[in-house]
């Protein structure tokens, strides 16, 4: 590789073009229903649709509203629908997608929506909450030491302790739609991240609460979640290995 | 004493219901009886339309001389059983995602059991009732272990 130290001149380079983004407005004060409304946006082919969000809210209409924080794929306030799929939109590039044809983009399904892209996210945090997603230990460290875990006990939940609860697949879930007293998949996945952890003690706890009528047996392994996750944690597989947990009467 | 709540403590616990939990059987019976199925349905398919003659073989003697067979009989109770338990926990899984007003669910679900009990009753009794050799039907038709064969 060499190296070479890019002139002002080609970064200009990097391609430009036209993206036509179709958004579904909400306006609770003004409008009765959502409706779509385009923007055409002058994008380079290093964007993410956040940042083409970005240049409508910033140069064609301030009051597209939507969330969004540390933009960098890790806060997980920007899930939205993208083409009929449930993405971050600070990581997917605009690049990706199929251009000839408008950028699709919506809110996220299943949660009241509250404003543009922006839903009520409570349901998705009472359900993650109730689960009980914390440490539940009585045993105490040896002083002023932590407590010590093998490496093969850590890789055992390993892949469900990268959520960042974007909500992205539990608003995939097509049980979730219809049935909004589902834990989902996102509640279930934190549930495996301390169930599966050996310093716990209170798998027995949620492996109860999750063996409920909107438990773990509400999952019909459609797929829609693993597909939709970020962060690329295998939330189906997850959910299986609670069922199986359950059957199994402990972790 | 009054105690003070912890902190955080959710305001209502999810109560756990007593009794059998039917969400998990109900998924676990789906799963089982699904890989059963899977045996009873190709193998009920392979021997009615593939072996010996094939489908040509099938009228009322082949049907009678199957039911007379203690072996196809407890098949064809399984399949009955299995098949119509599977698809009747499927529709109510169905109705349980779709129907959200309560009473289109409660009739729907009655529904669905009421079919179920139905089918069930009858399928049973047309496997163990059978008479493979009804009285003054013509002897091409029935089957050759029939007394009007003999």
């Amino acid at each position: 590789m060499t190296l070479v130290t890019d002139a002002p001149a080609e970064v200009g380079a990097v391609q430009a073009y036209t993206a036509t983004l179709i958004i579904r407005r909400f306006d609770p004060d003004v409008d009765a229903e959502p409706y779509w409304q385009d923007f055409d946006v002058e994008v380079y082919s290093t964007d993410r649709v956040l940042d083409a969000l970005h240049k409508i809210k910033w140069e064609q209409d301030g009051s597209l509203t939507f969330r969004r924080s540390c933009a960098h794929g890790i806060c997980g306030s920007d899930a939205m629908r993208i083409n009929g799929k449930n993405r971050l939109a600070c990581k997917t590039l605009i690049k990706d997608l199929d251009i000839s044809k408008p950028i699709y983009v919506e809110a996220i399904k299943g949660l009241p929506l509250e404003k543009d892209l922006i839903v009520d996210m409570e349901p998705f945090f009472e359900s993650y909450r109730s689960i009980n997603p914390f440490l539940m230990a009585t045993s105490k460290p040896e002083k002023g030491k932590e407590r010590v875990q093998s490496v093969v006990a850590r890789e055992r939940f390993d892949d469900t302790t990268k959520c960042i609860l974007c909500a992205a697949c539990t608003s995939s879930c097509p049980v979730f739609w219809t049935d909004g007293q589902y834990f989902g998949p996102a509640a279930i996945v934190n549930a495996h991240r301390f169930i599966f952890d050996d310093r716990d003690e209170g798998a027995q706890v949620r492996l109860d609460i999750l063996n409920d009528k909107e438990g773990v047996w509400r999952c019909r392994t459609t797929f829609n979640c693993s597909e939709a996750c970020p962060r690329g944690i295998q939330v189906t597989q997850a959910i299986a290995e609670v069922k199986q947990a359950i059957l199994r009467g402990k972790p | 004493m009054t105690t003070i709540e912890a902190p955080r403590t959710p305001a209502a616990k999810p109560q756990r219901r007593r009794g059998i939990n039917w969400e998990k059987w109900g998924w676990m019976y789906m799963r089982a009886s699904g890989v059963v199925l899977v045996v009873l349905i190709f193998g009920h398919l392979f021997v009615n339309l593939v072996a010996g003659e094939g489908v040509k073989a099938i009228d009322f003697a082949f049907v009678a001389g199957k039911l007379a067979d203690p072996f196809w009989v407890v098949w064809d109770t399984l399949l009955l059983w299995l098949a119509l338990i599977h698809g009747a926990n499927g529709m109510r899984t169905l109705v349980n995602d779709y129907a959200t007003n309560p009473t289109v669910r409660r009739i729907l679900l009655g529904a669905i059991l009421a079919s179920t009990v139905v089918l069930l009753t009858l399928g049973t009794l047309v496997i163990y009732t059978f008479d493979p050799c009804p009285a003054g039907q013509p002897a091409d038709l029935l089957p050759s272990f029939c007394p009007v064969n003999q």
